[in-house]
């Protein structure tokens, strides 16, 4: 067939991982569309799914590549570069976290300024001294006079 | 003039209403304690002692603590703001001589220092101390006898420009550096730390904590 003649012996799981990959590539275009994700996420997920189906279709690329980069196996490059781009997320999930700690915590602030109370306290003359280590109790007549925000 | 002292406590009811009656005698009539998540009946106490109580729900340490503290002094007219323990290690005596710089108007901000005066301490926590004050220098080029104090008596001025961001016991060494980054006035006092049994029991983690705050110091170093 054309196939063939173009791109010399092609095996089924190419195939299968073209069309898959042109799948892909057209659900992030219909989320491009749909505003679901930004222009820059699509060009991200376009770059790899494109490079997804060279590989496919030129599967001696990885080994080249990795040949050109300097690294003894291309699963070797590939680990590297996993590597990389973990680091990379873990970075993001990481400042990502800390602003949603951050928010928390300006909500919890909000809230308990906004639930201060006051009770108006008149105190008695009788108090214990402190002694070493331990804290006294206070003896004392409470009145409250109602709550001051 | 409106003088706030703020607390910040957490699981502290043991001490707390004593501290406050303290305060109170000794003529301090606007106490803030805010209550940072205790498990404890440490809100109740402090309400039932006179103080505004406010609450976190749930815990978020003492530097947000104190910030929920401040901006509530500060809502409400606060000129001084007053950085007080709850567990009684501070000397309500001692507030007179911090008071006096920023009173006066020379300082905006007055800092306890515990090696002003000869004093006795257990030795790691002096140790971790004076490893403190050291890094305090390198990385501020300032030069502090107490690098770790929580007793402060700040103005208005100093109130609003310190930035608290550090939710927990970083906030200590954030403020050192808020007050050399924003060039506030401010002077060390010499005060007396009581460390009795109960304020020693749960007291700061050793040499352990301090190492992550001092990691902690870096990043924010780095990352400004």
């Amino acid at each position: 067939m054309v196939a063939s003649q173009i791109f010399g012996d092609i095996t089924l799981i190419q195939i299968l991982i073209i069309i898959f990959a042109l799948f892909a590539w057209s659900r992030a275009m219909l989320r491009l569309k749909d505003k679901n994700i930004s222009l820059g996420e699509f060009l991200f997920w376009s770059v790899l799914w494109i490079a997804v189906i060279l590989i496919a279709l030129f599967p001696t690329l990885i080994g080249d590549l990795s040949q050109i980069v300097g690294v003894g196996r291309a699963v070797d490059m590939v680990v590297y570069v996993s590597i990389i781009v973990l680091f990379y997320l873990v970075f993001r999930l990481y400042v990502f976290v800390d602003s949603k700690n951050r928010e928390i915590t300006t909500l919890v602030r909000e809230l308990a300024i906004r639930d201060a109370k006051h009770k108006d306290v008149k105190e008695s003359k009788d108090r214990k001294e402190i002694k070493d280590g331990n804290v006294s109790m206070i003896h004392k007549t409470v009145k409250t006079a109602g709550r001051k925000k | 003039m409106k003088i706030f002292i703020v607390i910040a406590a957490y699981n502290e009811g043991k001490s707390i209403s004593k501290v406050i009656s303290d305060l109170k005698h000794a003529g301090y009539d606007n106490i803030i304690v805010v209550d940072d998540g205790s498990k404890d009946d440490t809100y109740n106490f402090a309400l039932n002692s006179g103080a505004v109580a406010l609450r976190h729900i749930v815990n978020r340490g003492q530097g947000a603590a104190l910030k929920t503290g401040m901006d509530y002094a500060l809502r409400n007219g606060a000129d001084m703001i007053i950085h007080f323990d709850a567990d009684g290690q501070h000397r309500v005596e001692d507030l007179k001589a911090m008071i006096a710089p920023v009173k006066s108007g020379k300082y905006d901000i007055s800092v306890g220092s515990r090696f002003l005066k000869p004093v006795k301490m257990p030795f790691f926590r002096r140790l971790t101390l004076k490893i403190a004050i050291l890094v305090v220098r390198i990385f501020y080029g300032a030069k502090m006898t107490d690098a770790h104090n929580g007793f402060r008596v700040m103005n208005r001025k100093a109130a609003e420009t310190i930035d608290i961001t550090s939710d927990r016991m970083e906030h200590a060494s954030q403020i050192v550096e808020e007050i050399h980054r924003k060039n506030l006035r401010f002077i060390e006092v010499p005060v007396t730390i009581l460390y009795t049994d109960y304020s020693l029991q749960h007291g700061h983690g050793g040499l352990g904590q301090a190492f992550k705050v001092f990691i902690k110091m870096i990043f924010r170093r780095i990352l400004d």
